[in-house]
Parts: C-alpha cells; structure tokens; sequence
C-alpha cells in the first residue's frame, strides 16, 4: 500500500500552513529522518521529516503553496518493492485539491464517509458565504472550504440562539468537535466578536490571506510583495491588540550608572557570559511582577488569569519580522542564566527554528530599541498578555542632583498596558519596583 | 520482591484502581497495583456486585409470589438464605479472578499488602505490619476508595448493628430490620430484606426518601415501598440504639423533637460514606483532604506532583463507574493522550436497584429551576407502555427535563423495571449533547419499555401519543 504524507500540525493550535519548498524530490528513496520539505507556520519554519522509509513516487502539493490545511495529503511514498503501478487508482483522498479537505482525522476509515458527506452536501456548501444556522440544531453546518463543521446538535442550538458563527469557534471536543463549553466560551470571550454578523473579521482571522477592506492603493508603480505568514500573523494579531485592548502608557526615568558599573564588574569576572542591559531589564521585569503578581496576569474574557510563573517575552528582530522567545521563569534565573538562554534564543529566532513552546505563552514582553538611539516608544501590547515594557536607549543627560545639575546615564522605558488587567495605578507600581531594581541592581541580586 | 521501579504504582484495586492500572500498562507503562484486601476492591467484593446478586434472589422470589397472576401455580416457594448468600460470594469471587487474570494478562503488577506514600515517588508497602518492599514510581494514583460513615452514638458492632458487610452475609433472616438511611445502599437493603419476608423500617434524616433522586421519583418510591409493607420515617433520626437481650431498641426522633422508639432484632447502618485518607502517608505532602476526601483537580492531580487521587476518595458522585472513567482519563492525561477531556459529572448515571428499580441522569428538576433555568418537563408512566404492561410492570415514570431555551437535556430520571438498563440511552445523548429534535427523531424499537423515553422527551413539548 502506498503511504499517504500528510500536512503535519506544528503546533496544537495549526490549522494550515504553508509548504515552502520541498527537500526531496519524486523518485528519491526516503529513509525514516530524512527531511522531506519544509513548512512555514505563523512565526516559524521547521522541517518535515519522514516516518516511513520508501521513495517518494508522488509530490501533491508544490513547494510555495500556501495556506494548506493540516491533514491535506502533500505526497504519496511507495514501500520496498512497490512501483509506480500500485498508484493506479490509488486515491489518497482527492488530495490534489487541498482547500477541500481540512482539519479531519486522517484515517483511512474516516476518509470514506467524509469524501460521501462532502458529496451529499447541496451546492452551496462550496459557497463561500456564511453558513446557514438559523435552523434549530438542524443539519451539520459546512465551512466555507465545504467541509462539515463538526459540532453537537447542543452547540449548533445554542450558536443559532445567539447568532454566532460556527466557524469562527474552536472545538475542543473529541476529534475536535464543537461542543456547548466552546460555544459557551465563545460568548463569554467577547461573544460580539464572534457573532455572525461581525464573520468578515473573524473569517480574516482563520483565512489572514484575505485583505480586510483597505483603502485602494496610490496610482503609480509598485512591486507587489505578497505576505509571509509571519507577516500576516503581526498584521492580524496586532490589528486585533489596537482594536480590542484599551491600551495605556505610563513611562519613567531610570538612572543606570550603579547598574552599568555593576554589568562592568560582572563581565569582567569571567568570559563564560557578556552580561547586557536588557538581560538586567529581563530580571528586574521578572522581580517586578512578582512584587506585583496581580500584574502577572492575562485578560480571559470572562475572567482574569492570574498566571503562576513570572515569564519574560522579548521581542527579537528577524528577517521578515519579529518574533517573541520566552524565558521561563525568569525571577529564579541568575543574570549570566538569563543572558546565555536569551543568546540562544535569539540565535535560534534569527534561523527561524524556535519550537511554539518557546516563543508562546507569558503576559509580559519587553520589546527595546535602545540599541538604534530610540530615546522613548510606545510598544503594542502583543494579546493576549496584558503588558509590555518599551525600552529607550541609555543616554548620558543632565539631571537635577541635591539641587545641582549633574550628569547621569538616563535610559526611558514606556509601559504599555491592558486596562481590562491593569489600571493606572497598578501599572505606576509596577514601574516603581522596576524603577527600584534598575537604579539599585543589587537588589536584583537578593 | 524483584521489580521495585514502575512507570505507575496504584493504591487499591477497586474499580477506579484496577482499570486504571490497566489502560496504564495498555499504554505501556511498567505497572504496579498494590491492594491489602481483595482484588476488585469493595464494588467487586462487598458493594454493587454482591448486592446485585442479592437483590436477584429478592425479585426472582417476587416474581414468584406472583406467579399467579401469570398463569403459573407455584406452591411452598421458601428463600434459603445460605444458599442466597453463598450464590453471593460465588459471584463476587467470580468476578475478582476475573480481575486478576485480567490484570496478568495486561502484565501488571500485583503486590499484596498495604501501600503508603514515603515521598520523593517512593511508596512502602506493609503486610501485617512488615514492610514487604518499597516501589518506586513517577506516578502514584492513589485509590483507597471509602467505607460506611459511622455516627457517634450508632455505631455497629457487627452482630445486632451492621454495616453494609455484615449486611450481605447475614446468617439469620431478621424477623424485624431497621434500616438507617435511604441512600442507595440503605434502600438496596430495605427493598432485599424486605422483598424475603423481613418487617423492615427506614429511617431518613431529610424530608424524603433516595434524597439526591428527583423529588417526584423519591415520593413514587416511597408510595411503592409502603405497599410492599414497608414503614417508612422520614424527616427523622435515630438518637439511640440500645442492645438487649440480642435485640435493638431504637429511639427516633422527628423534626418537632417528639421521640418514639421501636425494637429490632437487626440494624443496617447505612448513612454515607467516608474517604480512607488514613495510614496512606498523605501527613506532609501537599495533597489536601476536605471531609475525608481527597482534594484534585480535573485530570486527578493532587497538590502533590507525581500523586494522583480518584474514585470514592475523592469528590462525589461517589460510583463505581465514575472511579474507572477517572481513572482512565488521569492514566491517559498522564501518557499525554490526545482528546482526553475531564469528567462532567452532569453526565453520570446513577442506578438504585431497589425494586422498582430508580435511575437517574443529570439534574433534578428542583436543581434545574434553581439554576435558573426555563424548563420544559416531560413525563411518561409505564402504565402507557405496552410492554411494561405485557411484563406485569405497569408501575414506572420517565420524567425528562429540558432548558427550554437550547432544548438541552438537563436531567432524566426513572422508575419502574429495568430502568437502570435505560438510563446509559439518556447518558449517551447527553454526553453527545444531544437536542429534544435529536431524540424525537431517534427510533425506538418497538416493544420495549424504552419507548418510554421516547414518550418522555414528546410529551416535555407537547407530542406525546400514547396518554
């Protein structure tokens, strides 16, 4: 039997991706851990490797194609000793069409009757408009790309009740299925968001390809550069912080002079690190929420999520965008911990080879721009944490000392914050202890 | 003891310990199940199965003094009460080989004797007070289960006063039983005693009988037991037991304080349960204990990472079949399945297997409104139902109770024959999450009682054909 390669899910939360380029090509005998292609997510690339070994008699989808739906068939492998005759009337699935097919199980004895519901859906379920779920718990409602949405007869009542869209809600049910907590959660987040009338948006938001309504574009010449996933994932996610989070920005001055005298003597000790700036901004941040662990939280909709590890985001330019590494748990890591973890984060980030893991999760990002003489800047809050702290460079300025002006090395950090999760004075505190740990860094050590 | 490193040590091999252990070891975890008593723990050995087998013997005995009214002349049927009991401990010995052939044949290890937690993974093993070997495993669920609450001032000793145990190996046939509590167990007793001849009166603290069961179907219970010959007190306590002269005298005591007291030659002690939290090395961990049970999470965790809890020794409902499906679900989590999902015990049935036999699912009507939902309620009696008739059972209720809003199944519940092999048909469209459309488009074979439910579900919205 010929092995159907499936587009791998990257990441729990990937429903497509795109295939950029194919490693090997048809005819090439495969061994388990070849890398077959690779596959570009929202923020990352990573390799396909094979499972199986065999030659890779078929590509089904070219590299370069976007968009291709988790699940979809993207080549077929024949085993030792088959030839190219066992793909006679071998279907993996009608494969070649990806936007047909999607999330489902890809097993052989689900295939059947998914291809049968396909066809016994009338017409208009190829039709790109919203589905029909005026009905009570009526038929199965079908996506835009013509599959069956899965959902519970209670889900499709409960999403008709409330004029929400079925598919702009994620099912957590068994093999996926949309059941009444998703629904439930779906109005608890900002049901608005979701209902049926507001689904241009959030199609966009499961299809970022589509351009929302822009304003045309200027006469006269221009290159078309088509978007990157990575690209269309800040467009959308960012789109979404300015538009949903009621942002906030308090700034503050924090004198670095103990705190640069400190890195020196430290750097000097040893060549096993090069402590910098932003690996004490990283520490003092972690050190500062937990003084504050209410800050330490993210908005939930219905409820606040006060989380438990005080991790740091930092936000790393790379070729086509940014992307945000993790480091967990920064309030129990040492300066030289941080600084090493953040290196190889950010080497990695640069070759596009962070695993989800390490660039998700946190309630708190530090984006800096010191390094380009920026002396201030208001970052957008990067959902769905609650906070991010910009960071100016450091800059010799004139102070007022005792009543005297004096030169110190100045730097400026602005936070911006979610006001759902952090109110004024809540993020002013949080600056302070900040503040507190910047100018006397050895607290930092305590 | 050679092996000593497991993937997974369970403590107890009831039926949430046992089936844990076995979808562990199906998943290929190195396994060890430490159990003190008998394999199958007390579901297997001294609760559903025994009493199931129990009350066969009582509707067998039933049915034969009715036989009359079937055409069948039965003359001089008597209850041979060893021969009831040891067909008892034949099943339950049956079914506890069962166990441990399926527990070889899954590879898991068997340890005999008592388990405690030491820390840092390690769990000591004792029998009669030696320590037999220490295991070491990642994880340890612990499975201890629970064993009848005893009140202060009541409490059993085994020959006049029992608990369930004594309960199902009686060696006389109380000429007059008490039974306190109307639980469950409390009923199961009451209906098998009283079915084989026995005078047998309830006692229940609250304002009805099966107090977690739907007002309507506790009051049809009652109606039901009364003519059986059965004496109900409800809203009652027992203050006393005083022993004399190999009798009890009870001394009850109503909601206006008025006593009155009554003599027994047997009392069944039958008011809840406690969690067996103790000697099992939870002393300085960080695994919580509320009312002697032990506190965890959605997937089974305890406080203490590494130790997991399920079945009867944590929360309610306190079942069987809740303890194997969370211990299932907490094995799987552990092995990082895919599309394991917490347990909604909106979802659980419950069975009572009185005659007639009580089953219910979800919430009542009573918990329903108080939640504030809009309800639609259906009810279908038996006595509508062909085959209910055909069998002589044309005593029975289906009610269904629905949010009128999404048409969700909030609750069903049952009374009559068979109904707790119904039940499972409501649990199955409620966990599917079914509509009021979804079960009135359902076929439903014809004849069979279940049509019942069928009736049930038509008649919360007005279509009902048969009454």
């Amino acid at each position: 039997m010929p092995i159907t390669i499936t587009m791998p899910a990257l990441s729990p939360t990937m429903t497509e991706g795109t295939l950029a380029n194919w490693q090997a090509k048809e005819g090439d005998t495969i061994s388990s851990g070849d890398v077959l292609a690779e596959i570009e997510t929202d923020k990352a690339t990573m390799e396909v490797e094979a499972v199986d070994e065999g030659t890779l008699a078929k590509i089904l989808i070219k590299g370069g194609t976007e968009n291709v739906a988790v699940n979809t068939p993207i080549a077929i492998l024949l085993e030792e000793g088959e030839d190219a005759s066992a793909l006679e009337g071998y279907d993996a699935g009608s494969a070649p069409e990806p936007e047909k097919e999607k999330s489902g199980d890809s097993s052989k004895e689900e295939e059947a009757p998914k291809k049968k519901a396909d066809k016994d859906e009338p017409k208009k379920a190829k039709d790109d408009t919203a589905p029909d779920v005026k009905g009570s718990s009526g038929p199965a409602p079908v996506s835009k790309k013509g599959e069956r949405i899965f959902s519970s007869p209670l889900a499709r009542r409960i999403a008709a009740n409330e004029g929400l869209d079925l598919k702009a809600i994620e099912g957590t049910g068994p093999h996926g299925r949309i059941i009444k907590a998703d629904v439930e959660k779906a109005i608890a987040s900002g049901g608005a968001k979701a209902k049926a009338e507001a689904a241009a948006p959030k199609a966009a938001q499961s299809a970022p390809a589509q351009p929302q309504a822009v304003t045309p574009p200027p006469e006269g010449d221009y290159e078309e550069i088509p978007l990157t996933s990575m690209r269309k994932t800040i467009a959308r996610r960012l789109t979404e912080a300015k538009q949903t989070i009621p942002h906030f920005y308090l700034t503050i001055e924090c004198e670095l002079d103990n705190l640069l005298a400190m890195r020196k003597e430290l750097n000097g000790r040893s060549d096993e690190y090069k402590i910098s700036v932003n690996d004490f901004v990283i520490r003092a941040s972690a050190l500062a929420l937990k003084k504050l662990p209410a800050a330490n939280a993210c908005w939930g909709g219905d409820k606040i999520l006060q989380y438990k590890d005080f991790d740091i985001s930092v936000a790393v330019a790379i070729e086509g965008g940014l992307i945000t590494p993790v480091v967990r748990n920064a309030d129990q890591k040492g300066l030289a911990g941080i600084s090493n973890e953040m290196k190889e984060l950010a080497g990695r980030a640069k070759e596009g080879k962070l695993k989800p893991e390490e660039y998700q999760g946190g309630c708190f990002s530090i984006s800096n721009l010191g390094m380009y003489g920026i002396r201030e800047f208001s970052a957008v809050i990067n959902p769905p944490q609650s906070a991010i702290l910009a960071i100016g460079t450091g800059e010799m300025r004139p102070v007022v000392k005792e009543g005297a002006l004096a030169m110190a090395t100045m730097m400026s950090v602005t936070l911006s914050c979610d006001h759902r999760v952090i109110d004024g004075a809540m993020g002013a505190e949080l600056l302070k202890y900040f503040k507190g740990y910047i100018e006397e860094p050895l607290t930092m050590m305590l | 003891m050679s092996e000593t490193k497991f993937d997974l040590a369970v403590v107890g091999s009831g039926p949430g310990g046992y089936v844990a252990a076995i979808r562990a070891a199906q998943l290929g975890m190195k396994t060890a199940v430490v159990e003190r008593e008998h394999l199958g723990g007390i579901c297997l050995n001294w609760g559903c199965i025994p009493t199931k087998t129990l009350l066969r013997t009582a509707d067998v005995f039933t049915l034969i003094n009715h036989a009359e009214t079937f055409g069948i002349k039965v003359e001089g049927a008597s209850v041979d009460l060893k021969k009831t009991v040891d067909r008892s401990r034949q099943v339950a010995g049956q079914l506890s080989g069962g166990v441990k052939h399926l527990l070889k044949k899954n590879k898991v290890t068997v340890i005999d004797g008592h388990g405690k937690l030491k820390g840092g993974g390690k769990l000591e093993v004792t029998k009669d007070d030696k320590v037999v070997t220490t295991l070491e495993a990642r994880h340890i669920i612990l499975a201890t289960g629970a064993r009848a609450r005893t009140l202060p001032g009541l409490e059993p000793d085994g020959k006049l006063i029992w608990t369930y145990k004594e309960a199902l190996v009686p060696d006389v046939m109380p000429k007059k039983l008490l039974v306190v509590g109307s639980g469950a167990i409390g009923i199961e007793f009451a209906s098998f005693f009283n079915a084989l001849g026995a005078d047998v009166t309830v006692v229940e603290v609250m304002d009805r009988i099966l107090p977690v069961e739907d007002a309507e179907i506790s009051s049809l219970a009652e109606k039901a037991f009364k003519k059986q010959g059965m004496t109900i007190h409800k809203g009652t306590t027992v203050s006393d037991l005083k022993k004399s002269g190999g009798k009890v005298t009870a001394t009850f005591k109503d909601k206006k304080d008025k006593t009155s007291t009554d003599t027994f030659d047997r009392v069944i002690l039958a008011v809840g349960i406690v969690g067996n939290v103790e000697n099992i090395g939870l002393e300085g961990t960080k695994v919580k204990v509320e009312k002697t049970h032990v506190v965890v999470d959605e997937y089974s965790r305890t406080g203490e990472p590494g130790v997991y809890a399920i079945g009867d020794l944590t929360g309610p409902p306190w079942l069987a079949h809740k303890a194997s499906h969370e211990g299932v679900i907490c094995v799987e989590k552990i092995a990082g399945e895919k599309d394991v999902h917490p347990l909604n015990t909106a979802n659980i049935p419950g069975c009572t297997y009185c005659n007639p036999q009580v089953a219910s699912v979800g919430l009542t009507e009573a918990a329903a409104k108080e939640q504030g939902y809009e309800l639609k309620v259906g009810r279908f009696p038996f006595i509508g139902n062909g085959k209910a008739i055909a069998l002589g059972e044309p005593e029975g209720l289906i009610k269904t109770i629905f949010d009128a809003k999404t048409g969700e199944m909030l609750g069903a519940h049952m009374i009559g024959a068979e109904v707790t092999e119904l039940i499972q048909g409501y649990g199955i469209a409620k966990t599917l999450e079914t509509t009021e459309i979804d079960l009135m488009h359902a076929i439903f074979p014809h004849p069979t009682i279940s049509e019942a439910m069928h009736e049930s579900v038509l008649d919360a919205y007005g279509k009902v054909i048969h009454i």
